[in-house]
C-alpha cells in the first residue's frame, strides 16, 4: 500500500497530440474530489511530445503530471497504454482514477480495471465523496459513483468499498471545466518507457478522423427530436426550425436508435451533455438519461402529445400538442414577428 | 484452415420497453416483469462470426453466462447458424458485476479449449458499460479490438479490421488469438432459418431434460441425455464445479462494485407555463423569448 496523501488521478487523453476536452473537465472535477480527500491530483499523460499538454494540466488543478513520452506512443493503442497505466496504478495505488467515457477511455479503463481488479463504473453523471455504511460496516470517504440505470427508471449510487482503487468513466460535457486563475505550481515526473514486442500484436495501419462537424456543445439553441417525431423525414422540420433560429438539431437515444438522426447528434447520458440558452424538445418523453444531458439548459420548451410526459416536469414552457402541427405554426409566427 | 470462434452472448431484460408495471412501488425494478431478449449487439457479433465462417471456414461456438432460462438465447444462436452452444450457469455466479463476469467467462473459455477469435457485442443494453469484452481479453492475456465495424481480411493468423474511433475510424491489423467487440452497424443479423428452427427447437440443457423427466415417469435422464447428445440437441452446462475458479472471485462475492443506493426517479415537479398549441399561444411564447433575449 502506498503511504501518504490519497491521490486522485485523471487519464489525460490525446488524439494525435491534441488533448480531449473531457480530460480537462475531469481534472476540474478531480481537483474538487482531491480537496475533499485532502489529497493530491495527478494527471497521467501518455503520448509523444506531450510536455506542453502536461503543463496545461496544472491550469486545471493538477499537482503533478506523470508523463510517459515516447515516439511509439504517439497514437493510442490498447496494449502499451493499458500496460503503462496498470503498472503506474500498481505502483502508486491511487484512491480514484477517472477516464473520459470516449472510445479510448472505454477501451482502456476496463482493461486496466481487470488487471488491477478494481471496481469500475461507466458513464457516471455525478461523483461525490462521502462516508458510507454498507452492510453494517463503516467506510471513510468513498467515491459515490452516480449513474442512471435500467432504462433510466432508477438512479443508482455505486460504491467499491473493498478495493483500494476506485475507477469511473464520465462522458464529455458532464463535468464543468474550470481553468484556474493561477495555475498550480505543479511538477512533471517523467516515466521511462521501453517498447515491448507484445505492443505490436495490434498495429494501427490507417487513421481517419474527420473533425467533428456537429458541435452541439457550442450551439446556443438546440432543437431536439425524439421517437415521437415518427420518422427521419419529419426531422426535416426540426432542421428548418433550427436554421431559422440559428441553432443545431439533436436527438434522443430513441430517435438515434430508430435511425431518425445520426449518433453524433445524440443528447443524453450516452451522448453529449449540453447547456444551451434554449432547448426545444419535440416528441421527447424525457427519460432520465435524456434529461441528464440537457436539464441545465437555460430555457426549455417541451412539445409533446402526452400531457403526462416527464419532460413537462423540467420544462419552462410546455405545449401539449403534436410537434408536426405546432412547429410549422411556430415557424410562421416567428417569421411574421421578424418582419 | 478452419478458425475456431467463440461468441459471447447475453440474455438481457428489454430495457427499451419498460412499462409502468415493471417499476415496484419502492422504485426498484421488477426484472421478472421484463421480457428477456437476445442482446442486440451480441446478435450482430454472432452474425459477424458466421460471416467469417462463410468466407474463411470456421466453427462457431456461442456461450452465455446466466440463469437456466438463458438457454433461450442459445437456441436462437443455433437457429442463426452456430455450430455449438454452452450455458455457463450456477447460483454462485449470480449478482456478478463486469469484473466477476469476465473472470468466469475467461475461465470458461480456457476450459473450452483452443480458440482463434472471440466475438462479443460492444455492450449490453441492461448496463451499457462495454466493459466485459475488454476485461475478458485482459484476463485471457490476448489483445482486443473494440468497436469493430468491418472485418476486412483474415489470412493465416492476421486479421484486418476497420474500427470506429472518436470522430472517425481506423484500420488495425491484429495477430490471433484476439477478442473483438462489435458495434450495431457492423452487420444486419441474419434471420432464423426455418430448417434450423425445426432442427434445434428441441435443443435442451440438462436442467431442461430433468424437468421433462419430472413430468413423465417413463423417461430417464441418462438415456434422454444420450439420445439428445447423439442428435446434437444437448446444450452442455458449465457450473462452478466444472471450472477452475476461485469462488471468492465469482458472483456477488467477487464483484467489487456494490449498489449502495437506488432511487426511483422522482421529478421535482416544476411549475411551468402552459402554452396553447395555437397561433395566439405561440405568439405569446415568442414574445417572451424575444423579451428576455433567449431568441433574437
Amino acid at each position: 500500500m502506498a503511504q501518504g496523501k490519497p491521490q486522485v488521478w485523471v487519464f489525460v487523453e490525446q488524439r494525435s497530440g491534441t488533448p480531449a476536452d473531457v480530460s480537462f473537465e475531469l481534472l476540474s472535477k478531480g481537483r474538487k474530489l482531491a480537496n475533499e480527500l485532502k489529497g493530491t491530483l495527478k494527471a497521467v499523460v501518455i503520448g509523444h511530445q506531450m510536455k506542453e499538454v502536461a503543463k496545461r494540466t496544472f491550469e486545471f488543478g493538477a499537482d503533478e503530471a506523470l508523463l510517459v513520452d515516447h515516439p511509439s506512443l504517439k497514437e493510442y493503442n490498447t496494449l502499451p497504454y493499458s500496460r503503462i497505466v496498470s503498472q503506474l496504478i500498481d505502483e502508486h495505488q491511487p484512491r480514484i482514477v477517472l477516464f473520459g467515457a470516449t472510445f479510448i477511455g472505454r477501451d482502456l479503463a476496463p482493461r486496466v480495471a481487470s488487471h488491477t481488479r478494481s471496481g469500475l463504473t461507466a458513464d457516471c453523471t455525478d461523483l461525490q465523496i462521502s462516508d458510507v455504511t454498507y452492510l453494517r460496516k463503516d467506510y471513510k470517504q468513498l467515491l459515490l459513483q452516480i449513474r442512471p440505470a435500467f432504462g433510466g427508471n432508477i438512479i443508482a449510487t455505486i460504491i467499491t468499498p473493498e478495493t483500494r482503487v476506485q475507477m469511473a468513466t464520465v462522458r464529455e460535457g458532464v463535468m464543468e471545466m474550470h481553468k484556474l486563475n493561477k495555475p498550480v505550481n505543479g511538477k512533471i515526473t517523467e516515466i521511462p518507457f521501453t517498447p515491448d514486442p507484445v505492443d505490436e500484436l495490434v498495429k494501427i495501419i490507417e487513421h481517419h478522423r474527420e473533425e467533428n462537424r456537429v458541435n452541439l456543445k457550442a450551439a446556443p439553441i438546440i432543437v431536439a427530436g425524439g421517437y415521437g417525431m415518427g420518422s427521419k423525414e419529419n426531422f426535416q422540420l426540426l432542421f428548418e426550425l433550427a436554421d431559422l433560429l440559428g441553432g443545431e438539431v439533436a436527438g434522443s437515444r430513441a430517435a438515434v436508435d430508430a435511425g431518425f438522426i445520426d449518433h453524433s447528434r445524440q443528447v443524453g447520458q450516452t451522448g453529449v451533455t449540453v447547456r444551451p440558452r434554449l432547448y426545444i424538445a419535440c416528441g421527447i418523453s424525457g427519460a432520465i438519461q435524456h434529461r441528464a444531458g440537457m436539464q441545465e439548459s437555460k430555457k426549455i420548451i417541451a412539445i409533446n402529445t402526452d400531457p403526462e410526459a416527464p419532460i413537462f416536469d423540467i420544462c419552462h414552457y410546455g405545449i401539449v400538442g403534436d410537434a408536426m402541427d405546432v412547429i410549422p405554426k411556430f415557424i410562421e409566427t416567428y417569421k411574421h414577428k421578424l418582419k | 484452415m478452419s478458425y475456431k470462434i467463440v461468441v459471447l452472448v447475453k440474455q438481457v431484460p428489454d430495457t427499451a420497453n419498460i412499462s409502468g408495471e415493471v417499476m415496484k412501488p419502492d422504485g426498484t425494478v421488477n426484472r421478472a416483469m421484463l421480457p428477456a431478449i437476445f442482446n442486440p449487439e451480441d446478435r450482430v457479433a454472432l452474425e459477424l462470426a458466421l460471416q467469417v465462417k462463410d468466407r474463411y471456414g470456421a466453427t462457431v461456438k456461442a456461450i452465455t453466462m446466466g440463469p437456466p432460462k438463458a438457454s433461450e438465447v442459445l437456441r436462437e444462436c443455433l437457429y442463426m447458424g452456430a455450430d455449438e452452444t454452452v450455458l455457463i450457469s450456477d447460483r454462485k455466479f449470480a449478482g456478478a458485476d463486469t469484473l466477476a463476469t469476465s473472470y468466469v467467462l475467461s475461465e470458461a473459455l480456457k476450459k473450452l479449449g483452443k480458440f482463434d477469435l472471440v466475438f462479443a457485442g460492444r455492450q449490453a443494453i441492461d448496463g451499457d458499460t462495454a466493459q466485459v469484452g475488454p476485461q475478458t481479453a485482459e484476463k485471457l492475456g490476448i489483445p482486443q479490438i473494440t468497436y469493430a465495424e468491418q472485418i476486412l481480411n483474415l489470412s493465416g493468423n492476421t486479421i484486418s479490421v476497420k474500427r470506429k474511433i472518436d470522430g472517425g475510424h481506423e484500420i488495425v491489423q491484429g495477430k490471433l488469438p484476439l477478442l473483438l467487440t462489435v458495434i450495431k452497424d457492423a452487420a444486419i443479423p441474419r434471420p432464423f432459418r426455418a430448417k434450423r428452427v425445426m432442427a434445434y427447437k428441441n435443443a435442451c440443457t440438462l436442467l431442461e431434460l430433468e424437468k421433462m423427466v419430472e413430468s413423465n415417469s417413463l423417461l430417464y435422464v441418462d438415456t434422454l441425455k444420450e439420445e439428445y447428445e447423439s442428435k446434437g440437441l444437448f446444450i452442455p452446462t458449465l457450473t462452478m464445479d466444472d471450472l477452475d475458479v476461485d469462488p471468492a472471485r465469482c458472483g456477488l462475492a467477487g464483484s467489487p462494485t456494490k449498489v449502495h443506493k437506488v432511487e426511483s426517479v422522482v421529478l421535482a415537479s416544476n411549475e411551468h407555463i402552459r402554452i396553447e398549441p395555437n397561433k395566439e399561444g405561440l405568439s405569446l411564447l415568442i414574445d417572451k423569448l424575444l423579451e428576455d433575449h433567449t431568441l433574437g
